[in-house]
């Protein structure tokens, strides 16, 4: 997995940050320390501060986003930055421009940073391939393969619930097979320590042989999340009933939805997490989406700590240095 | 020209010669092999000694890009890259734009071969336009010069089509050469289902893509009669398959493509486009029965399946690059690799890309036989060179081999007796 070293400086500091594979236990630990020195400034009168002023970042999404392109956007403007949000799956590339050529011509605006979303797998790899020396890029999820910071601020979101990752059971539950946010949670656990890590789903959404990553696999939800620390829900797009892949959406909610009554088999203080956009009777009852156990709204606000912790990072500007 | 070369390791799988002695040319054509008359007033001696000296390698699998997509490759430039690596006999698919189901593109083909001093021989389309919905003009193109007929990497989905096709073909004694996948089970995939795909997030293809499509083939073989060949098997389900039907006397042949012989699932690491490829690069355990099988008579021979690109075809995300790798140029240097490591002999080896490949496709290439055309190769096994970009003769410079150290360097090629390519 050398590969992954294109994420890090010879330094060994974070240079781009693409996914949570590879990276070790002491950077993890780093960003998310980092991020909770950066938890504050959200409750100041002044949101500011000015470790990347002078930079321009570049919002850089080819495909829609809501909450993760605005948390990156606040983000970075309480370090300061210069903020530029580009929609790019409905200008350049449906007049034909290549992904490289895009790409240069933004670099040519002279930015210093690229949070990247894009629906192709190893899209970020490309481009972090692709730029220019000085410029960094930040996943802001790529198709199937990776979506780094939301894995970041679910650690963050556990760390601060449950203190400790190894004796933790954690289940994560749907549609595993086309979910970026299952694979960099898992790599983020699995580094973290987790050893009863578990992954719940119907055998159409499981990809094979996920097993190889160090995780149990279970088809039935009681028994996935039985005596469970953590439960990490995942949205499953309406797209799949239109697949071979499941029969309905009422069929799934009936056995997979997290429901209070299954939600009794984990343990009491388990804690409910979601990436976010709910399917409310989908994959998740809205009595468990706003009740006590749900932790979904705190996880939008460690997102801003934990986006501003990676872009002051791989621009070397951690609060120690700034 | 009369041409003596002398003292070469000769290996001629099709007369069962291995042995040191010299080969003479006149007119073209070979007029003494090892053993027979050293009486020869030659215009020009090759020395070869130490040097093995192979009849021209016969490629099952390559794609020119003409016409079509001259921007990735032409006649031109890849006859240079063909003869470079002692390849002087090119089968080419169908899947040119347009596609060859008018006898005017194989006319055209076989014109710009004919200029470059290359043999290209072209496979008709199976259905038209490789749409997989009606019969292509099969007899027309045969009589056009067509070797036999494909659809090329298009699926057919309608197996009626397919049986029909077959049947047709069958009944002129037209050979259907056959890509084996499953048109559904392809889905939109890009990369062998397994522990890679699922780490990588990119979708995958099954193995069952290819042994369920194999497997119907085989069936419809039986009903339909005629002599079905089997391109680029990469899993080793399918080459079981392939076993059972040749232990039951079906007539079936296949091939794999070199690059399944050597690299899996796992090479791909992070998003290596280079070797994004269709079948697509199975596991360790593919690989390894590909390569026993090979050994064993059940792959009958292996092609460079070659498809070179522009740069920009692979400069993208993984899946959206375009499938395929420039493997022309080492073809031969792989395969010596398997000869070295013990999973083949030599005369397997050079079997595997002449006389056998030949054989499927009928043609009198691929043996050094007094009398038979004189297109040979003579290689250097001394002679180790790392691939790299810059030497490749190829357009296409997407080789997933860039840095890999391979032993077996051509230095000259004959295509009727004519030196096509000779190293500086």
């Amino acid at each position: 997995m050398t590969e992954n070293d294109i994420q890090l400086d010879h330094k060994g500091r974070l240079k781009h940050f693409l996914t949570t594979e590879g990276l070790s236990r002491q950077l993890l630990t780093d960003i998310l320390d980092t991020a909770a020195s950066f938890a504050e400034v959200g409750g100041r009168a002044v949101k500011k501060v000015p470790l990347l002023r002078g930079k321009t970042v570049i919002n850089l999404f080819f495909e829609p986003s809501t909450r993760t392109r605005t948390t990156f956007e606040l983000a970075a403007k309480r370090l300061s930055a210069d903020v530029l949000n580009l929609n790019i799956s409905t200008s350049s590339t449906s007049k034909g421009e290549s992904l490289q050529d895009t790409l240069h011509t933004l670099e040519a605006m002279h930015c210093d940073m690229f949070i990247v979303r894009h629906a192709s797998s190893g899209a970020a790899h490309f481009i972090a391939g692709q730029v220019a020396p000085g410029i960094s890029v930040i996943n802001g999820g790529d198709g199937r393969n990776a979506h780094p910071t939301q894995a970041l601020l679910d650690m963050y979101t556990i760390r601060q619930h449950k203190h400790d990752f190894p004796p933790l059971r954690i289940a994560i539950v749907g549609d595993v097979a086309h979910s970026r946010v299952a694979r960099s949670q898992i790599h983020a656990l699995k580094t973290l320590g987790v050893q009863d890590l578990r992954i719940v789903g119907p055998k159409t959404l499981i990809p094979a042989d996920i097993e190889a990553l160090g995780v149990r696999v279970f088809h039935e939800l009681e028994a996935g999340i039985e005596g469970a620390d953590v439960i990490t829900m995942l949205r499953l797009q309406r797209e799949r009933m239109r697949s071979a892949l499941l029969p309905s959406e009422h069929e799934y909610y009936a056995c997979y939805g997290l429901t209070e009554k299954k939600l009794k088999s984990a343990r009491k203080d388990v804690i409910v997490m979601h990436p976010g956009p709910i399917n409310r009777g989908v994959e998740i009852d809205t009595h468990v989406a706003d009740g006590p156990r749900s932790v979904i709204l705190q996880q939008v606000t460690h997102g801003i700590a934990i986006r501003m912790a990676v872009m002051a990072m791989v621009m070397g500007a951690g609060p120690e240095s700034g | 020209m009369r041409l003596r070369i002398r003292n070469g390791h000769i290996v001629d799988p099709a007369n069962g010669i291995d042995a040191v002695g010299d080969i003479c040319i006149a007119a073209g054509r070979i007029v003494s092999v090892p053993g027979a008359n050293t009486e020869f007033a030659a215009d020009r001696t090759i020395d070869a000694a130490a040097k093995l000296v192979i009849p021209g390698i016969v490629d099952l699998c390559a794609r020119f890009r003409e016409p079509g997509a001259e921007h990735k490759a032409t006649i031109a430039s890849e006859s240079k890259a063909a003869a470079s690596a002692g390849i002087t006999s090119i089968c080419c698919p169908p899947d040119t734009r347009p596609v060859i189901d008018t006898p005017a593109v194989v006319e055209l083909i076989h014109q710009r071969a004919e200029l470059n001093h290359t043999r290209i021989y072209a496979l008709g389309a199976l259905t038209h336009g490789l749409a997989g919905e009606r019969l292509a003009e099969m007899k027309t193109l045969m009589l056009a010069g067509c070797v036999g007929v494909s659809n090329g990497i298009q699926s057919i989905r309608n197996t009626e089509v397919l049986r029909r096709a077959m049947e047709y073909a069958a009944g002129f004694a037209i050979p259907v050469y056959f890509y084996p996948e499953d048109y559904y089970l392809r889905n939109d995939g890009v990369i062998h289902e397994g522990a890679t795909s699922t780490r990588l997030g990119l979708p995958p293809i099954p193995a069952t893509a290819e042994s369920v499509a194999v497997s119907q083939a085989l069936l419809l073989l039986e009903q339909a009669g005629g002599r079905l060949h089997i391109g680029r098997l990469s899993s080793a389900r399918s080459v079981e398959l392939i076993a059972a039907a040749k232990q039951r006397g079906l007539p079936v042949t296949a091939d794999t493509g070199i690059c399944y012989l050597h690299l899996c699932d796992t090479d791909i690491g992070n998003y290596d486009t280079s070797r994004h490829v269709i079948p697509p690069l199975r596991g360790q355990q593919d690989r390894q029965v590909l390569r026993e099988a090979l050994a064993q008579g059940v792959i009958d021979a292996v092609c460079s399946d070659h498809q070179p690109h522009d740069d920009d075809a692979k400069a993208a995300p993984f899946s959206e690059t375009e499938p395929g790798a420039s493997t022309i140029e080492v073809l031969f240097p792989l395969l010596y690799r398997l000869v070295a490591e013990g999973c083949l002999t030599l005369t397997q080896a050079v079997a595997a890309v002449t006389a056998t490949p030949a054989g499927i496709l009928g043609i009198e290439q691929g043996t050094l036989s007094v009398g038979a055309d004189a297109d040979l190769a003579i290689i250097d096994l001394n002679r180790t060179c790392a691939v790299s970009r810059e030497q490749m003769l190829s357009n296409g410079k997407n080789t997933p081999f860039i840095g890999w150290q391979l032993t077996g360097q051509v230095t000259h090629t004959l295509v009727h007796g004519r030196m096509v390519y000779e190293v500086a």
